[in-house]
């Protein structure tokens, strides 16, 4: 079987691109990045993938909020062609600073305002998948993996209208920023498009876990890519 | 005058900014403040109707989030305090505004221009009024920065940068001036020169016939600061008895040709360092200071530090994965009354430079993974500031350009105002004016712009022949060194400003932030220019280098320098300085210790010792997913590590990284204070796991006014150590860097020098990152072994400063190195390899005390040890001696270690489950040690916490 395409989306700025391509591969997939002054040129990457990941970073360094600009140039230019891939049935995650872009780009529900400490955080959390309609999320019993941001307080008008809806993707075990009841992903209605605000993908392997030197470990995030890029070869 | 309607936002629930602004209020003396509410504020210039506000405040406001409203601020009623506005000066990078600009331009929206600003609004727990003298205390101290911004106490008007028009070519006539008239225009034209110095340039042009160019002049200034030309350095060392020995550079270089180490590649030459621990591979290394823009802008100058050295390396044909960052402050508790005229507040430095290193490096994309936080009252007027950088390259010839023929072209960001005169200015010496006439030093970084120019450079490296980056001095200073084989000619006219009406030597002086000199072959600029084009990074062809060996610049058809470049690098005379060397004590003193458990918490909670992870965390230290060991470690996550490792995910093999910082010991006794920073930085990478057969070490220093003959002595003994125990370790010298005049001339008319400073990186490698080791400690039951001698050794000891310290600062002795280290380290690492070494601790600050404190805090475990190295135990729990380490092994497995190391071994006890920390007739429990630590207990588990033995 072939790997699935992966279309990893970035914008000035965008900084963990580079390590979301080394997840997609390690999880099965044939990643590629692309700025979106890539795809003004060439959109053929986007119609061909088959999973698409905005990545984190600090997108136009986060002048007027973060992913404001990128989600303003996603949507003017290329709202259309992603909506079309949503509905497709194809997978697509935002990864925080891409979490905070597809949520102001409208795909995905609710705000992300500043950390309740006030400032950026860099440590690890764990995460524990929600029952939901997220396909990224199916089977997987924990992750562990960092958080770095400084605006990634979950903000929902009606959290439990969202959890009613299955949309409900991620919880904190132990809440970093003062999230709304813990949440640390969400999901759209369907389920095919997941936000986040950790990062997977800086644990896909056993010794970046910070107790790996302890004996510790498990709650690998490349799990969360597995689970996508099976989606991704099933569509 | 043009229409300018503004958007003030503010966040629905209250800022974050806020409760910083008060408390810092409160270090200003302002005790009865109840808020300083803050909102953002935008300026739209342009002609906006109904419809286009609507769709920009859709952009600008987050619902959920902000309230936006559009005109009068004070029109809702929310200003029923004293209100007080702040914005940039016209012509300070503002990529918010920028931001604002291309939202308008994405919505198809026409607009002239934006700026933004902050709005305070400050109110009084009696609501009471603030006095005018208050009000601009605030206003001028806490919530603006009049180096980069103005003030309004009110509502204020948006400035845009206008353009001027430039000023013409100025000739400044030099021939015919004795030394007073020299030494006059020299003061008037910030050179900072010296009489020599001044006399060769008269002297020079008398015989090119003609007066310089005010861009000559300026050029020669800055080519020939302290800054650039590190003239100390480079300067004959005259000792009291009229003798002369050579350079402090030449002994440097001296020591690594004698090491000869294979892994060197290149050293004390180009932007980096540059070495090699495994095949197809090379590390570059660099790390910098920028200790004076920081002390007057802490943000900016902090922010620009960060990417000045990122650009080294990137200057050095590496790819950046890593920055690391050292930090001197004055203490953060100081009362305000104590702070010196024109000096800002150490807490409110360290909260710029905090911010400035995390804006940059996070946004960057590189780990900010070690580093240190000193606090000294000696940093209070001048704080330090040192910025490191690692990248990687492949194992190939670098670029050997540039050849005549090449082009002149430069990349990434546009030139302005900013930074003019940067390298002048941090080679002279702070007063309480400096913050008023230097504010055209400082600028304000934009990480993203430089994120874009390493893209650019990974993506297109085979496209030139040299490259350099613009650091201080800018284009003067990049093309110039460029151009030091071949000779160049450029057009100014043909730069990209940010603003027009800059005058030619205000083009080729700027400071202006993330841009890169590449010598282009013809043929190559189109395949660069298509890169750059993918990168959205502008590209501008500037002129050729030439091949006669004279750097022509033109501003259109305007000659407006000519210099024959063997002058500009080689003319410059070389100082004879004299050295008065230093005369340490070294007596046996030892500091009355009556409790050392009361002690022992004393120095847990020292400024010094005590946890960093607030300032930590503010950093990412996992992106690239390469941090193996990070600077926070152990069952909580909040015990020191004593290196940090990066590891690719996808690789076996590591880097190490670890630093040796100690001015305390400098105080007392430079020359020892030299041989133990060294030391602990090769302690810090061997207790990870790296080898020291295969390390590299940088030297930065920071010191007072070297023309002082003391001052200049304690530089000369601090080299001769450090030469010395780079040869003992076999750890060669690969780059440095040294930042002289850290003086502060006070209103009392005093000099006061920031403590000799030195600084050593070690960059190690370490052959398998799976074998890494930590000092938390894993399992109840293990052994605890000391390693290495322990002697009444209580100079400059944190001992003596928790307990009020000597009488005089110089008493003591300073711990000496050991003979034995090296031998000892290499033995170690072997050990280490094992895999028998469940947990590895340096001592340093502390002593053996401190350091198992540490390791039980990490372990979340006691300690239980009887045994001690001394039969004082006020010198075996505290004393710093150097070449010690605390490692915790399997029971009965001290014999083995004993053996392997060639030498005796102390059992100091083992580690136990009782939650006490008992070290003789010490003991204090793990919880007053965390509390006086602050290690809070609030951590994160793992999902499976099933850790502990392996």
């Amino acid at each position: 079987m072939s790997r699935p395409r992966a279309l990893v989306l970035q914008a000035p700025g965008t900084n963990r691109d580079h390590d979301a391509v080394f997840a997609l591969e390690l999880a099965g997939a044939d990643a590629r990045i692309a700025s979106l002054l890539d795809l003004a040129d060439d959109d053929s990457p986007l119609l061909d993938a088959q999973l698409l990941v905005v990545a984190g970073g600090f997108s136009h360094a986060d002048a007027l909020g973060a992913g404001r600009m990128f989600a303003l140039s996603l949507e003017h230019r290329f709202g259309d062609r992603v909506r079309a891939f949503v509905a497709a049935g194809k997978p697509v995650i935002g990864i925080c600073n891409g979490f905070q872009t597809l949520v102001r780009a409208g795909l995905l529900p609710g705000a992300l305002g500043h950390n309740a400490s006030g400032g950026f955080q860099c440590e690890w959390v764990t995460l524990e998948p929600q029952q939901s309609v997220c396909v990224w999320t199916q089977d997987i019993e924990s992750i562990d993996c960092p958080i770095a941001h400084g605006e990634g307080r979950y903000v929902h008008p009606d959290v439990a209208a969202l959890e009613a809806a299955g949309q409900v993707a991620l919880r904190y075990r132990r809440n970093p920023n003062g999230s709304a009841s813990d949440i640390a992903g969400v999901c759209d209605p369907t389920g095919i498009v997941l936000g986040l605000m950790p990062h997977p993908e800086n644990h896909v392997i056993a010794r970046q876990h910070p107790h790996h030197v302890r004996g510790a470990g498990g709650g690998l995030g490349l799990q969360l890519f597995q689970r996508g890029v099976e989606r991704a070869g099933a569509v | 005058m043009r229409e300018v309607d503004r958007l003030t936002v503010r966040t629905l629930e209250p800022d974050p900014r806020s409760a910083a602004l008060l408390d810092s209020a409160r270090l200003l003396g302002f005790d009865d403040l109840a808020a300083i509410d803050v909102a953002d504020v935008y300026f739209v210039a342009g002609a906006l109707d109904e419809q286009v506000r609507s769709q920009l405040g859709d952009v600008l406001v987050d619902p959920l989030l902000q309230l936006g409203s559009w005109g009068d601020p004070s029109a809702d009623g929310s200003d029923d305090g004293t209100v007080i506005e702040a914005a940039l000066l016209p012509g300070v990078t503002d990529s918010v505004a920028a931001t604002v600009i291309e939202v308008a331009a994405t919505l198809g929206l026409t607009v002239d221009d934006a700026a933004t600003g902050r709005r305070y609004v400050v109110r009084t727990s009696t609501g009471r009024a603030l006095d005018e003298s208050e009000r601009e205390r605030l206003a001028t101290r806490l919530l603006s920065n009049a180096v980069i911004e103005r003030v309004a106490l009110g509502t204020i008007e948006p400035a845009f940068a206008h353009a001027s028009t430039p000023a013409p070519v100025e000739h400044v006539e030099v021939r015919g001036l004795d030394d007073t008239a020299l030494a006059a225009l020299n003061r008037e034209r910030g050179m900072a020169l010296d009489p020599a110095e001044l006399r060769v340039i008269a002297d020079w042009f008398e015989l090119a016939g003609r007066a310089p160019t005010d861009v000559e002049l300026e050029t020669l200034a800055q080519t020939w600061s302290e800054h650039c030309a590190h003239k100390t350095f480079r300067a004959r060392v005259v000792l009291p008895d009229g003798s002369e020995r050579p350079s402090l550079l030449a002994r440097l270089r001296e020591a690594t040709e004698r090491i000869d180490a294979p892994f060197v590649r290149s050293a004390f030459v180009g932007n980096a360092g540059i070495v090699s621990f495994w095949p197809g591979t090379t590390i570059a290394v660099k790390a910098e200071t920028h200790n004076h823009p920081s002390a007057i802008e802490p943000f900016g100058g902090a922010n620009t530090g960060v990417g000045g050295v990122i650009r080294d390396v990137m200057g050095a044909a590496h790819h950046p994965i890593a920055t690391t960052d050292v930090l001197c402050f004055g203490p953060s508790d100081l009362a305000h009354e104590f702070l010196p005229p024109g000096v800002i507040h150490p807490q409110l430095v360290r909260e710029g430079v905090v911010a400035g290193v995390a804006d940059y490096g996070n946004k960057i994309g590189l780990p900010t993974v070690a580093g240190a936080v000193l606090y000294d009252p000696g940093y209070t007027a001048n704080p330090l500031v040192f910025c490191g950088c690692i990248g990687v390259g492949l194992d190939v010839p670098p670029p050997a350009g540039p050849y005549p023929g090449d082009l002149v072209v430069v990349l990434g960001g546009r030139t302005g105002r900013d930074g003019l005169r940067g390298a002048t200015f941090s080679s002279a010496t702070m007063d309480a004016t400096t913050g008023d006439v230097a504010g055209a030093s400082v600028q304000i970084g934009d990480p993203i712009t430089e994120k874009l120019l390493i893209d650019l450079l990974r993506d297109a490296g085979g496209c030139w022949s040299a490259i350099t980056d613009c650091g201080a001095g800018g284009l003067s200073s990049a093309i110039g060194e460029m151009a030091e084989q071949t000779g160049a000619d450029v057009d100014l006219a043909l730069a990209p400003l940010k603003y027009p009406g800059l005058s030619p030597w205000e083009i080729w002086l700027s400071e202006a932030q993330e841009r890169m000199v590449v010598a282009v072959p013809p043929a190559s600029l189109p395949e660069l220019a298509r890169h750059a084009r993918r990168h959205g990074v502008e590209l501008t062809v500037l002129g050729t280098f030439t091949g006669d060996g004279v750097l022509r610049v033109r501003h259109g058809d305007v000659l407006v320098l000519e210099l024959a470049t063997d002058f500009l690098h080689d003319g410059r005379p070389q100082r004879s300085m004299p050295a008065e060397l230093p005369s340490p004590r070294r007596n046996g003193a030892v500091p009355a210790c009556p409790d050392p458990a009361a002690a022992l918490l004393s120095l847990l909670a020292h400024p010094n010792i005590a946890s960093k992870e607030a300032i930590i965390r503010r950093y990412d230290h996992e992106i690239r997913g390469t941090t193996v060991v990070r600077p926070l470690v152990g069952a909580g996550n909040d015990a020191p590590a004593d290196g940090v490792v990066l590891a690719e995910p996808s690789g076996k093999v590591g880097i190490a990284i670890g630093h040796g910082v100690n001015p305390w010991y400098g105080v007392a006794d430079p020359e020892r204070m030299a041989h133990a920073v060294v030391d602990e930085a090769l302690r810090n990478v061997v207790a990870v796991g790296a080898d020291p057969a295969q390390v590299a070490i940088m030297d930065n220093f920071s010191w007072g006014d070297p023309r002082r003959p003391s001052t200049f002595g304690e530089l000369v003994v601090t080299v001769d150590a450090i030469c010395e125990s780079s040869i003992a370790h076999g750890a060669p010298f690969v780059s440095g860097k040294d930042s002289l005049n850290n003086e502060y001339l006070g209103s009392d008319g005093e000099r006061h020098s920031v403590p000799p400073t030195l600084v050593i990186t070690a960059v190690a490698h370490v052959p398998d990152a799976d074998l890494v080791v930590t000092p938390d400690l894993k399992a109840v039951g293990d052994e605890l072994v000391l390693i290495g001698a322990t002697s009444t050794e209580f100079g400059g000891s944190h001992l003596g400063a928790v307990l009020g310290g000597f009488d005089d600062p110089r008493d003591g002795t300073v711990p000496g190195p050991d003979a034995r280290a090296p031998e000892r380290y290499r033995r170690l690492h072997q050990a280490i390899l094992t895999g028998r070494i469940r947990a590895c601790h340096d001592l340093s600050e502390g002593g053996l005390a401190v350091a198992l404190a540490e390791m039980a805090i990490g372990g979340r475990l006691g300690v239980d040890a009887p045994s001690l190295p001394h039969e004082d135990e006020v010198v075996a729990l505290f004393a710093e001696s150097t070449g010690r380490f605390v490692v915790e092994l399997a029971p009965g497995d001290h014999e083995w270690l004993a053996e392997s190391l060639g030498e005796s071994v102390l059992v100091l006890g083992t580690v136990t489950a009782t939650s006490v920390v008992r070290i003789g007739s010490c003991s204090v429990s793990l919880e007053a040690a965390m509390a006086a630590f602050g290690a809070d207990g609030a951590t994160w588990q793992p999902a499976d916490a099933t850790g502990g033995a392996r």
